[in-house]
């Protein structure tokens, strides 16, 4: 009994440990942004703050009048901005994957099975070979510059029809044959019998697809030239590019960066580990 | 055609017309691009765009630069994919272990950076890594070492970035190794006890032929990962010092978007696409001789 005891004791505490230390960068992040103005700066460099203090976030968030013109970082329209481009990806995105994962899944018809070994093959091209044909496409037809610009690529989401496949397959064929029978529509059969047995599925992909808009970098670094249209990450990176060295102002910014995002993943970590495992694992 | 038919293509017609236009098509495009010289004057005027054949590549075959940013990705994934995946299967190991406790806490827990974005947190590290304010040298002055300047040496910088990378990226691969884990026979692993094999025997031949496939999935996806790193270096070190850190997206970013050599990105795009899907190709055949295909 004795040593299985002490074998429990240590991997609890490495487990633990090792919990400390990644969450450690994250922790940090937040007692540095409530730190006053400079306090980062000192060697050794505090974890508390000796007082807590807002100063960062009002810097950061609040516009003021600078010898008789108006300044602001630009943090909270960038906020916006992306809270707009990834509800809005998400939404469209869902629109367009969802029935079409069901069709591949559960409706027939001519080429299905060709498609879908054309959708797989077409994962493993990296998508940074479609970008600079892509950026001259939408230069071509005015969306440079635009949100439409960004979203568009977001939408072709392949691994989010195979993921919605996956599901539907589990759907049985029965319950859509019998509604057949009874004479319901194909799009009344999606809409009253399949939406809501998928719907565990698409809350999780939701979230999949927000998250992947919210924390995007380089399409939207590309096609953004206009600090009036900056997502959030792309805003982020061209103030640390010239405020690099005040940490505490820095950390304030990642901090609304990052918040959003683990707030979702804290209230909806139930679906998004499901949906990484396809059910798995279970706790 | 019949109703259900009908019905399917109306499903899946508008994102295939969707993926063709952002993806199938521009890929081809691609490859018409990389044989011209489409530059910031093609941009202005396409009467300025010429065939130029494989120029683009023996351009950049004779660039520095793009030999030290193929280098250095080369370095990134040489080091970062069994750092990343060997962290992964050590933190899934021992999550796995029957004695812990508050299991989902802790997945939770180690899963947060994953989700977090990679400009916001590479801005945490940059500063967590700062020589002379940072987190960790603070820690290394604790047990007596001197302050490191991770981001300002050339040797190091690459390094501290896979610091950062590993940190952010390890919960992604644990929860899959996870499900592996719980996979493994239980029947097996009994047997093998009861036949005094020890822990690493165990490992070895129980553990490790059950998880392979698995672990041969991650190899993939992580080798085409950090092939494909490009905002933790323009985030943190801006390619520096001394071009130690320009990946090879890195150089196409700046060659495409800030040179307007887009011919040229091109070129280097599809150099990329096939370095990935080589190694990818020679990943499959090393598992295919393991079985783990």
């Amino acid at each position: 009994m004795r040593p299985r005891m002490l074998r429990g004791l240590v991997a609890n505490a490495l487990v633990a440990v090792l919990a400390a230390l990644t969450l450690l960068p994250l922790g940090w992040m937040v007692t540095v942004s409530f730190m006053p103005r400079g306090e980062a700066s000192r060697s050794p460099p505090p974890f508390w703050p000796s007082r807590w203090s807002w100063e960062n976030y009002h810097e950061l968030l609040v516009r003021r009048l600078i010898d008789g013109a108006w300044f602001d970082y630009r943090v909270l329209p960038a906020l916006w901005n992306s809270l707009a481009i990834a509800a809005l990806a998400t939404l469209l995105a869902l629109l367009l994957t969802v029935p079409a994962g069901y069709a591949f899944a559960k409706l027939r018809f001519a080429g299905r099975a060709r498609l879908l070994r054309l959708l797989v093959i077409s994962l493993i091209v990296p998508g940074q070979v479609a970008m600079l044909p892509l950026f001259l496409i939408l230069k071509e037809v005015g969306l440079v510059n635009s949100y439409a610009g960004v979203i568009l690529p977001s939408l072709a989401g392949v691994f989010a029809i195979l993921f919605v496949r996956q599901a539907a397959l589990g759907i049985p064929d029965e319950m859509i044959d019998a509604a057949r029978l009874d004479g319901a529509s194909e799009a009344r059969i999606f809409a009253s019998i399949v939406l809501p047995l998928l719907s565990p599925i698409v809350v999780t992909l939701a979230m999949f697809l927000f998250l992947a808009s919210w924390n995007d970098f380089l399409w939207p670094l590309i096609v953004l030239s206009d600090q009036h249209k900056y997502t959030l990450p792309v805003a982020i990176a061209a103030i640390g590019r010239e405020h690099a060295a005040e940490g505490e102002l820095m950390m304030a910014a990642a901090v609304v960066t990052t918040l959003p995002v683990l707030a979702i993943f804290l209230a909806l970590q139930r679906h998004y580990m499901t949906g990484l495992l396809g059910g798995s694992v279970k706790g | 055609m019949t109703r259900q038919s009908r019905t399917a293509w109306a499903f899946v017609a508008p994102v295939l017309a969707i993926i063709l236009l952002v993806l199938v098509v521009p890929t081809a495009l691609a490859l018409a691009l990389s044989v011209t010289d489409y530059s910031v004057y093609a941009l202005a005027d396409w009467a300025n765009l010429r065939f130029i054949g494989w120029g683009n590549f023996s351009t950049l075959l004779s660039t520095p630069l793009f030999w030290r940013a193929l280098g250095n990705t080369a370095l990134f994934a040489a080091i970062g994919v069994p750092m990343a995946i060997g962290t992964s299967l050590l933190a899934a190991l021992l999550l796995n272990d029957a004695t812990v406790r508050w299991k989902p806490l802790w997945r939770v827990a180690l899963f947060a950076p994953y989700v977090t974005s990679v400009v916001a947190t590479a801005t945490v590290w940059q500063f967590l890594l700062n020589t002379r304010f940072g987190l960790l040298n603070r820690g290394l002055a604790l047990i007596g070492i001197a302050p490191v300047d991770w981001l300002g040496n050339p040797s190091l910088s690459i390094p501290a970035i896979l610091l950062f990378v590993t940190w952010k990226i390890f919960g992604y691969n644990m929860i899959v190794f996870t499900a592996a884990l719980s996979a493994v026979p239980h029947e097996l692993m009994e047997a093998a006890r009861l036949d005094g094999a020890s822990r690493w025997a165990r490992f070895r031949h129980v553990t490790l032929p059950a998880i392979g496939p698995t672990l041969l999935l991650a190899a993939v996806m992580s080798v085409a990962g950090f092939l494909q790193l490009f905002a933790e270096p323009y985030v943190m070190t801006q390619g520096g010092p001394s071009q130690s850190t320009v990946t090879v997206l890195y150089f196409m970013f700046d060659e495409g978007f800030k040179w307007w050599n887009l011919g040229q990105a091109s070129a280097v795009a599809l150099i990329l696409f096939v370095l990935i899907l080589a190694l990818t190709a020679v990943q499959a055949r090393i598992g295919r001789r393991y079985e783990w295909l």
